[in-house]
């Protein structure tokens, strides 16, 4: 009989903690596949961040640098500098890498750091316990924006994936999603290719990925993969921002 | 032997660290510590070295953190406000156990302060600085050769006991010119870096570098492990410098810039008869504690000078014999207030006259 699905290798037979409907674990396994596809596992080194995906070395059976909250893309300039062969990628949530890591982050970019960024955007702080992120979009409730997030005092949600793009260092810069099976196959080539660019030597590549947090969001995992779809998508459109070398 | 050299304090420093082996090195400009990262970015393309002017301090410790983590020996300097910066990352290293230099030229505070020497740093230094009751090694140079000789020792010890280090000096060391011999690399007996991150390969063990530790009595047997390793510390690299102790009635205490104006002044004291010794700690972390214990069993006084308004008396306090004498003078930091020769001279001719006999409490 042949096996036509099974646990990447990178990712260890565990549970996870992740809520029901939390779309971390599905980004997880599509990272995953990344490295198993480019046989990168064994010389890669992770660099977690704080937030719901804090436990990043739970999962992945590689190594991983924990970070101080928003500083993982500096933490991982220090791992590249240190081991240039090894296959260096950051993990980070909405709050960790667009409020306090947006200067890290940035600077990463700009220098074209050879890394690769996850950017976990679930328009919420998961782990604190669903306050106002800076992806949060307008009008959403949150328990720090209890009457919906005011443009005019709390200005708009950022996009990370466009603004990242417009820097000469960053050579790849996609944003996708996991709700539908059409997104979640593009999602994985898009993880694919940002690895391929590391892998390669060809310079920062980013990808965000929209994910739901029922959990935070009041809802159920269905419902709030439906918000993916019906009110994420429309101010965060998936696609392709930059891609310097058309890998 | 070495051919000496005429150098900056500051440019001693960046030498010692391309001596220890330090390839890696990640600042943030800041005045009075600016000459180490303008000699590395200069020195280290032809070294193979990795020079990163980051985007704050607060990146800057970080990938000294990253860097660290992966092994390779790493620095990083600022000064005043920049290493409040660093204190979240360097919170971070001691909870993940990872080594890494970290200097710090003293300049004025509070906030902008100023940039002229001072040690009201003392208590940021030699108390962690950061978040969670850890601590790091702090060396004091008070001379270019000592910013030398020290940054080296600092290399050696963060990798020996897994702690950052830091060489906290001023304004005055760092920017001062003295001859030095720029000695090789001591032979040092290393650890091996076993719990560095490297890439897992197929039969080998995951390795991951973090400070989280939600395990039951993890965080507890974490704190008794570093109060055990702090205790090795002070007992096996506690370092200080004696002049004309033995048969002292008072000795003066000082570390730094402040410590060699003081030895001017005991050594003006001692030409006119006065029974005056120095007791220059030269790590403040680990205080030489035992040294002003056996010192104190001698003499009759301490005269404690600081550049602040006084923070290391608190360690000499706790070191002292029960009911030692500690007289202090202290000259917290701002423009023109360095202390002269004469003023302290002043000082230990008061310090000698009046033996008050109170306790060291009721003094100050
Ligand atoms: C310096 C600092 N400030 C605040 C926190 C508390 N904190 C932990 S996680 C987090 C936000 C997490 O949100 P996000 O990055 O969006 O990740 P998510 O949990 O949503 O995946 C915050 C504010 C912290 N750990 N450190
Ligand atoms: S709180 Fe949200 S982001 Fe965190 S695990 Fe639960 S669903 Fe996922
Ligand atoms: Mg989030």
């Amino acid at each position: 009989m042949q096996q036509v699905f099974k646990r990447p290798a990178s990712l260890m037979d565990v549970q996870t903690h992740f809520c029901p409907g939390c779309q971390h674990g599905t980004i997880h396994r599509i990272v995953a596949e990344a490295l198993d596809e480019h046989g990168l596992r064994d010389r890669t080194i992770g660099c977690a961040s704080v937030g719901c995906s804090v436990f990043l070395y739970s999962y992945f059976d590689i190594d991983v640098v924990e970070s101080p909250h928003g500083r993982a893309s500096a933490v991982a300039t220090g791992v590249k500098r240190a081991r240039p062969e090894s296959i260096v990628f950051t993990y980070q949530g909405d709050g960790d890498l667009a409020a306090i890591g947006t200067s890290e982050i940035i600077h990463a970019a700009n220098r074209g750091e050879d890394i690769t960024v996850i950017f976990v955007n679930n328009t919420t702080y998961g782990m604190t316990g669903g306050q106002m992120a800076p992806t949060t979009l307008v009008g959403q409730k949150t328990s720090t924006t209890p009457y919906g997030r005011n443009q005019s005092k709390d200005g708009a949600p950022l996009k990370m994936a466009e603004l990242l793009s417009n820097l000469d260092g960053v050579a790849f810069s996609a944003r996708v999603a996991v709700n539908d099976p059409r997104n979640l196959i593009d999602a994985r080539k898009q993880i694919s290719r940002a690895f391929r660019y590391q892998a390669e030597g060809k310079g920062f590549s980013f990808i965000e990925a929209l994910s739901a947090c029922p959990t935070n969001w009041g809802m159920n995992p269905l419902q709030a993969n439906a918000r993916v779809g019906a009110e994420l998508i429309p101010y965060f459109p998936v696609g392709v921002f930059k891609n310097v070398h058309n890998l | 032997m070495q051919a000496r050299k005429f150098v900056k304090g500051n440019e001693a420093v960046a030498m010692a660290a391309i001596e220890a082996g330090c390839r890696h090195y990640f600042g943030y400009p800041i005045t009075p510590q600016s000459d180490i990262p303008e000699y590395l970015a200069r020195e280290f393309p032809a070294l193979g070295g990795e020079f990163i002017q980051a985007e704050s301090e607060i990146a800057s410790i970080n990938m000294l953190l990253g860097a660290s983590a992966c092994g390779v020996r790493a620095m990083t300097s600022s000064s005043g406000p920049g290493i409040s910066l660093k204190q979240e990352g360097i919170s971070y290293m001691a909870g993940s156990e990872l080594p890494g230099v970290i200097v710090d030229i003293c300049r004025q505070g509070p906030g902008l302060g100023g940039i002229d020497a001072s040690q009201a740093d003392y208590f940021q230094a030699t108390r962690g600085g950061g978040h969670g009751g850890y601590r790091i090694i702090v060396l004091a140079p008070a001379s270019v050769q000592e910013m030398y000789d020290l940054t080296m020792l600092a290399f050696d010890l963060s990798d020996i006991y897994r702690m950052p280090a830091m060489v906290f000096a001023d304004a005055v060391i760092g920017q001062m010119k003295e001859a030095i011999i720029p000695n090789p690399r001591p032979a040092a007996t290393l650890p091996a870096k076993d719990w560095v991150v490297r890439g897992r390969k197929e039969g080998t063990e995951q390795r991951v570098v973090k400070s989280l530790k939600l395990g039951d009595g993890e965080m507890e047997a974490f704190h008794w492990q570093m109060h055990e390793r702090y205790h090795e510390l002070q007992e096996k690299e506690s370092r200080w410098e004696e002049f004309e102790t033995a048969d002292a009635t008072l000795v003066v205490t000082a570390f730094g810039s402040a410590a060699r104006i003081a030895k001017s002044a005991v050594m003006a004291a001692r030409e006119a008869g006065m029974k005056v010794g120095l007791l220059r700690p030269i790590t403040l972390f680990p205080f030489p504690a035992k040294a002003y214990h056996d010192l104190t069993g001698r003499c009759r006084k301490i005269l404690d000078i600081e550049l602040s308004t006084g923070q290391m008396i608190d360690d000499v306090r706790l070191s002292v014999q029960p009911g030692t004498e500690i007289d202090f003078y202290g000259r917290p930091p701002g423009a023109g207030s360095l202390p002269t020769p004469e003023e302290i001279f002043e000082q230990i001719k008061n310090a000698l006259l009046i033996f008050t006999n109170l306790s060291p409490f009721t003094r100050f």
